[in-house]
């Protein structure tokens, strides 16, 4: 079974108002799928979907072969919220070695986390005095906990310096060589490059999807930007 | 259920208290504080202050623990954690548990040292036990902290969260034969009384103080309030949200 993920007739209203309308998309596994759109398009809701912390209206969403908000899936997929869900009160290293005792982790996988996300000289600090990127690494580390098959990172390079956020797309390649499966929202379009695969979206809708290169040809041109906004203004 | 979880849970709390000495000094300073104040506000009725300040040593820890775990427990809503510890392998129950473990440990320590200083320097007399009080201490903290999980749920603010506190608890304290014996009051006030924890908590303690009477039944009806209580708290907290 090669598929990751997949969405069938998604529909989701929220207070009255319909933020995805029909949505069916798949990804596959051990790739690193881009979901790309600007703010409000619907990103966090697909992947809260996808998670199953989202209530949904209709649709079937079908995670590594399971229903999604399965019991069996808690332990296989690794979440990196916007927000930065940490306890800002705890230093980094209570913070993973208190997602680590729920997994059933060592000690050892918390400081393996820790150097992946070169937060090892911070682990002391709490997390209340981290910078902004800092925090944000520290909820990576608490999604790489456990090394889960599926990765949902929603936005995971925001407000980082350049030289993390080449070294971070580097650990995601390395992840998706080791066969895991990632989706990566981003509103930067000039992360798209770094993908296997994208989706476009607009207000709850997929305006196209496939590899960087194709839908780049498809449009003449050499930006992802460009891309987008011919998409829409064809619609 | 894994112990570990529930251990996690708890020493995770613990060490947030931790990290937050302030806290911790309000937690402990301010009853020994309000202790000492009434005993001199009541230097001439020394009966009243027996009275009162035993009661009042059940009370504390109830209040304190109700207000950290209901702001505390909103924390967790608003900031994303509790939906993120959610979506991984620990129960509603496990977590609830932490809880109690973690605050259970809070609550005997400001116990122990709370009534110490009554019992000892105010020189607060009682018949009963002391270990009796120290446990009935601990059950009124569980119970606070039971209804500030529940409570938590129906607050969107932590401005909101503490405004239970006096529409929730005040109620139940002016009902609960504390400031006025409960056979005085009108009948539809003492059948309400029947039906709330604090009733209980607070007569659990005045036999304790008078050394008179079994607290079986008190300590039956506060474990059927707790374990109701805390189950309405786990089912409080959601794994799907809008």
């Amino acid at each position: 079974m090669s598929e990751g993920v997949r969405i069938s007739n998604l529909k989701i209203i929220r207070d009255g108002k319909t933020i995805i309308p029909n949505l069916s998309m798949q990804i596959e596994r051990g790739k690193i799928v881009g979901l790309l759109g600007p703010s409000g398009s619907g990103k966090t809701t697909i992947m809260r979907s996808i998670v199953g912390v989202q209530a949904i209206q209709t649709g079937t969403i079908t995670v590594l072969g399971l229903s999604a908000g399965s019991k069996d899936l808690r332990t296989r997929i690794g979440y990196f919220t916007q927000s930065a869900s940490i306890y800002t009160d705890l230093t980094c290293l209570e913070n993973l070695r208190y997602f680590a005792q729920i997994l059933g982790q060592s000690e050892i996988s918390v400081h393996e986390v820790l150097e992946l996300v070169d937060l090892t000289k911070n682990q002391k600090q709490l997390a209340s005095s981290l910078s902004g990127g800092e925090r944000a690494r520290l909820a990576l580390a608490t999604a790489l906990l456990g090394r889960p098959e599926l990765l949902i990172l929603d936005e995971p390079t925001v407000g980082l310096d350049p030289v993390l956020r080449r070294d971070l797309w580097n650990l995601f390649h390395k992840l998706a060589d080791q066969g895991k499966t990632l989706l990566i929202s981003s509103h930067v379009m000039d992360e798209a490059d770094r993908c296997d695969s994208l989706f476009l979206l607009r207000e709850g809708r997929i305006l196209a999807s496939g590899t960087p290169h194709d839908l780049k040809a498809d449009a003449h041109t050499g930006e992802m930007e460009t891309v987008f906004i011919s998409l829409v203004e064809k619609q | 259920m894994s112990i570990r979880r529930i251990w996690g849970t708890a020493r995770r709390i613990l060490s947030q208290l931790r990290h937050d000495p302030r806290t911790i000094a309000l937690m402990i300073l301010a009853p020994c504080l309000l202790m000492t104040i009434l005993k001199y506000v009541y230097q001439n009725q020394p009966q009243v202050f027996q009275h009162v300040a035993g009661a009042l040593l059940g009370i504390f820890p109830m209040l304190v623990m109700f207000l950290i775990t209901s702001v505390g427990t909103l924390r967790e809503r608003t900031s994303g954690t509790l939906e993120r510890l959610l979506i991984l392998p620990i129960t509603k129950l496990e977590l609830i548990l932490g809880y109690a473990k973690a605050f259970g440990i809070a609550a005997l320590i400001q116990a122990v040292v709370v009534s110490s200083v009554a019992l000892g320097p105010l020189g607060l007399k009682i018949a009963g036990s002391q270990i009796m009080l120290i446990v009935v201490a601990i059950f009124d903290a569980l119970l606070g902290m039971s209804i500030g999980i529940f409570v938590s749920s129906f607050a969107k603010t932590e401005f909101q969260a503490v405004q239970f506190l006096p529409a929730i608890l005040f109620p139940q304290l002016l009902l609960s034969g504390l400031l006025a014996p409960r056979e005085s009051m009108p009948s539809i006030l003492r059948v309400i009384s029947d039906y709330l924890p604090l009733t209980y908590a607070v007569d659990a303690t005045q036999r304790v103080i008078s050394g008179q009477g079994s607290v079986a039944r008190d300590f039956l009806l506060l474990t059927i309030f707790l374990f109701a209580l805390l189950g309405a708290g786990a089912l409080t907290l959601k794994r799907k949200t809008n």
